[in-house]
């Protein structure tokens, strides 16, 4: 490239990037005098359902941590030295360290003549050759089918079986998708029909993960909220079910169930009785069941356990296995393994028509297919080292250090957030979050209105600029009326955990004393 | 009955596809050659998706080993591995949270590789700025493809939205476009012309329109897909003035423009578009996408694409980035391949010669692969290629007998579906049949991948001449 014609170049940039800074007018006049058009794409021809897409996980808050932290980076002074993003559930970004396994049959994978080198287990080898013989050209570079490497689904579909104490599993009802998003998103695109009066309503409960209420704005669907109980550990009452459903029939035509067993952002940990008695009503109020389980093995309260939906729908017999239809999702993203940035999930769909199956194949060919590294990962995670195998002692032990490590931080999580007070923290039986109740002075609630923030996002706000901590407002997730809420990961590291924690108590005293 | 039995209309009216009734029947023959049935071919050759690493075209180093150490970070330790993909690679893993590749990136993608991105695109077009905060990197380009038109195309409007799009076309964005209930509004490539994209018949396809759907977007594919041709400057810049007077927000698909073998060289629509100056410069809308599955990578399995976004509204930008924020971000390892793809090893580097000779053998083969179908399909009697200017595919037109359309008639089939089911059966050939795509009323064509390995071509052409010859015979 010529300097003259990269000086013509900054030359034009320069002089639109003004036109920006001047805010972009509609209209604005050319040499000739001629009024040049509004744009083709704006907010008022935009898709209106897009417009009310939100995410707070990832929203207005985080953004500002980034800014900090581009600030700091640039030597500003704070009080604080590092943004700490206990935002958002990921594991490794706070230093949580991947399977080895893992890691290697995956190397093995991407670059197959490490296939002869010692330092890899035979173990390893041979599960990446089998890998690899089901991919396209013996390449993980090659599409896969649209529904996922068959093998893959073959694995996950045994894995449920052994999960689920023998409950058979046909992996034809199995989907290797993009994260479990992916999974529940294509669902809702699939279902979401009808107009006025009959557009389908989606059950979701409140609080909940707000990727769900985001597809749900976009696919212009309505959102039918069941609070779940905060005095008793964020349980699901069936009466509240009912409550929310009759209300909805009135606007709406309410075809399906959302349920995130473990609890995202609340952690809770549902009984097999209550898993049974959502199981009954979505039967007998012909519901479409979604389980959303992608935290199957983060459980940590003594007295829980983890009951797998489809588990408990076939221990109840022909008249519900034969007829509820249930999908219920997983993803590589959480549990031990906390492999987000590979984009691994499934899900497993039981009793749906074949017809509608056929529906969904189209629907899912769009995207062509999920990552194959996502797909490889998945694999392993379902059929992992066995012992006698070389590489089992490791894995093993790698695995229980991080889910032991992840129950004591959840411990000592609630621990410290209850000796505060205005803080009040429900036990986090599972997942990865704390999602504390927040007593917010009088004073600071009207300097958010004046502000026009939710309370608990001007709390967080303010948390942020004084602590680096960066945590999603309760708002972002849905609660009662007049009640406010943070998320905050129980992921950092031990230590990393106890000072953060001690930082949020120290906040939140100064706050309210600020505001008495 | 199903709870499910009613489900989104959008859904439901998306159309079937030929592919799987051929996949069906590929997934047996396979099964059969497995189990030692005899059949007049050792393998099916699967040439139905542009997809190079399935046909056997293999992966390039470089790539490969970033990956593997970023994957495995202890590789790194010694000397197994060249000293420029430990460098890489320990720079990757610092831009990424904690160290991991399995961590969550931003949203628009890894800031350092969005920044790179953007640095190769303005080399890549001579020096024209690129704004990293345009550049959103997704799930393969189809999936950020989805995003845009979910923002243009108003699923409750009536009339519907409608995208101007080619024929023949690539399904997969139609069926993304009838998924959001859009409706595609055909514009006719010039078959005889090289494909070329006619202005008069995007005036004819925007006037159909009136009545039926509201046009909101121009949706080009360049270089070509399935039809082989390279757009030269001059068609291109009619595009851009037909979308601006128009009014057409211009959808750019460019995951071929490593794919050239002609003598039209490729040129980006931002390019061109820049290089028209103000006030087209400046207010065109227009979005591009590229992607690291196709040109000499192929890594079509580790989901890498990319948009630029070029003059769009700010409040709509904001609204596109919480869109995108839904997505969480694209897998890592994709992000990976798509800054080695665009930050390839340079002379010096002790990765660039097995760089050089892997990709000058996958050049040298691909142009002698244009050649010998060329040569080979245009002089079997019944059947007319284009020269095959760039893309991935060669879409040849196949005069079908009456004969044989009649039969296809009678067995409940399109004529070319019936052709490639024939051909798959007898030669081992899975092609795809140009109904897929879109084509003139009365012409029927076939697809197949070009970018496959040499004696692989050579024996697709053997078996082709083959059958074809056989088949013009048993229908004349």
């Amino acid at each position: 490239m010529n300097h003259g014609t990269a000086l013509l170049w900054k030359r034009r940039a320069l002089s639109s990037l003004s036109t920006t800074r001047r805010g972009l007018p509609k209209e604005k006049m050319s040499e000739n005098g001629m009024m040049s058009r509004a744009k083709v794409l704006t907010i008022d021809t935009m898709n209106p359902t897009v417009k009310k897409v939100e995410y707070a996980v990832r929203g207005p808050i985080v953004q500002r941590a980034v800014e900090l932290e581009r600030e700091l980076s640039e030597g500003m002074k704070k009080p604080f030295t590092e943004v700490i993003k206990a935002n958002i559930g990921d594991a490794h970004a706070m230093g949580q360290q991947p399977i080895t396994f893992f890691r290697q049959v995956l190397a093995l994978c991407s670059y197959p003549e490490l296939l002869s080198d010692s330092a890899f287990p035979e173990d390893a080898k041979s599960r990446a050759c089998r890998i690899l013989n089901s991919c396209g050209g013996n390449s993980m570079g090659s599409y896969s089918a649209s529904q996922g490497i068959e093998s893959v689904r073959q694995d996950v579909a045994r894995y449920i079986e052994r999960r689920d104490g023998g409950v058979p599993c046909d992996p034809d009802n199995i989907y290797l998708t993009t994260g479990a998003s992916d999974g529940i998103v294509t669902m809702l695109k699939l279902l979401v029909c009808g107009e006025g009066a009959m557009r389908t309503g989606v059950m979701i409960s409140i609080p909940q993960y707000p990727l769900y209420s985001a597809a749900l704005a976009e696919l212009g669907a309505v959102q039918i909220n069941y609070y779940l109980n905060e005095g008793k550990c964020w349980s699901l009452d069936i009466d509240e079910l009912q409550r929310a459903l009759n209300e909805a029939r009135l606007y709406c035509n309410p075809r399906a169930l959302c349920i995130i067993n473990p609890g995202n952002p609340t952690g809770q940990v549902q009984s097999r009785e209550c898993i049974e008695d959502v199981i009954r009503f979505a039967a007998k109020e012909r519901l479409f069941l979604m389980a959303d389980e992608v935290y199957q093995d983060n459980v940590y309260a003594e007295g829980c356990q983890f009951h797998s939906f489809k588990k408990v729908l076939f221990e109840m017999g022909p008249e519900y296995s034969e007829t509820v239809e249930l999908a219920s999702f997983h993803s590589s993203s959480k549990c031990y393994m906390g492999e987000c940035g590979f984009r691994g999930g499934y899900m497993e769909i039981i009793n749906m028509d074949d017809d509608v199956k056929a529906q969904l194949t189209k629907l899912l060919s769009v995207r062509l297919c999920p990552p194959v590294p996502g797909q490889a990962l998945m694999d392993l995670v379902v059929n992992p080292p066995q012992p006698g195998e070389p590489s089992y002692e490791r894995f093993i032990k790698e695995r229980t250090a991080t889910l032991s490590v992840l129950a004591e931080k959840a411990k000592l999580t609630e621990q410290v957030l209850n000796t505060v007070e205005g803080i009040r923290c429900n036990p986090v039986q599972g997942a990865m979050y704390s999602f504390p109740r927040l007593t917010i002075p009088e004073k600071a609630l009207q300097e958010a209105k004046e502000l026009g923030q939710q309370p608990d996002m001007f709390y967080c706000m303010k948390m942020l600029e004084e602590t680096g901590i960066c945590l999603v407002p309760g708002s972002g997730f849905g609660q009662k009326e007049g009640t406010y809420h943070f998320r905050m990961t129980i992921l950092p590291p031990t230590d990393k955990l106890k000072i953060l924690l001690n930082n949020v108590k120290e906040f939140h005293q100064r706050f309210t004393q600020q505001y008495s | 009955m199903s709870v499910l039995q009613e489900i989104s209309a959008n859904v439901r009216n998306m159309k079937s596809m030929e592919y799987p009734v051929l996949a069906r029947r590929t997934n047996q023959i396979q099964e059969e050659l497995r189990k030692g049935v005899r059949k007049p071919y050792r393998d099916v050759i699967d040439v139905s998706w542009g997809d190079p690493h399935r046909a056997g075209v293999k992966p390039l180093s470089f790539v490969r080993q970033v990956l593997a150490a970023c994957l495995y970070p202890k590789l790194m330790e010694g000397d197994r591995l060249m000293v420029d993909v430990r460098q890489r690679a320990q720079r990757l893993l610092k831009e990424c949270a904690g160290g991991s590749i399995g961590s969550y990136s931003n949203t628009a993608g890894i800031p350092e590789i969005v920044q790179r991105v953007s640095e190769f695109i303005t080399r890549r077009d001579g020096g024209v700025p690129c704004r990293r905060e345009n550049i959103f990197i997704s799930s393969g380009s189809q999936w950020a493809l989805a995003n845009i038109l979910k923002v243009l195309v108003n699923s409750e409007a009536s009339p519907r939205t409608g995208v101007l799009t080619p024929v023949p076309c690539h399904s997969t964005t139609i069926l993304s476009l009838m998924a959001l209930g859009a409706a595609a509004v055909p514009y006719h490539l010039t078959e005889e012309r090289g494909w070329a994209l006619e202005v008069e018949e995007l005036q004819r396809a925007l006037d159909s329109a009136k009545g039926v759907c509201s046009p909101v977007a121009l949706y080009v594919i360049n270089p070509g897909n399935p039809a082989g041709y390279v757009q030269n400057r001059k068609s291109m810049q009619e595009v851009i003035r037909f979308a601006a007077e128009k009014r057409l927000f211009l959808l750019a698909d460019e995951v071929y423009q490593d794919c050239v073998y002609g003598k039209t060289e490729f040129v980006s629509y931002k390019r061109a578009l820049a290089e028209m100056g103000p006030p087209l410069s400046e207010t065109v809308e227009l979005a591009s996408f590229h992607t690291a599955s196709k040109g000499l990578m192929g890594e079509c399995g580790l989901r890498a694409g990319y948009v630029e976004l070029v003059n769009l509204d700010p409040a709509v930008m904001k609204h596109i980035n919480s869109l995108f924020s839904t997505n969480s971000c694209a897998p890592v390892l994709g992000q990976i391949a798509l800054d080695v793809m665009t930050n390839p090893p340079q002379p010096g580097d002790p990765s660039y010669p097995l760089y050089m000779k892997e990709t000058q053998h996958i050049r040298t083969s691909l142009a002698e692969n244009v050649r010998r179908v060329e040569e080979v399909v245009n002089s079997l009697p019944g059947f007319s290629c284009q020269p095959v200017e760039g893309g991935a595919f060669a879409f040849p037109t196949v005069f079908l007998p009456p004969k044989a359309i009649e039969r296809a008639k009678e067995v409940g089939m399109k004529p070319d579906t019936f052709y490639c089911l024939r051909l798959l059966e007898e030669a081992g050939l899975l092609f795809s049949p140009g109904t897929e795509y879109g084509q003139k009323e009365g012409t029927y064509h076939i697809r197949f991948c070009i970018m496959i390995p040499l004696d692989v071509m050579e024996e697709l052409l053997r078996r082709l001449s083959g059958f074809h010859k056989r088949f013009m015979k048993e229908f004349s």
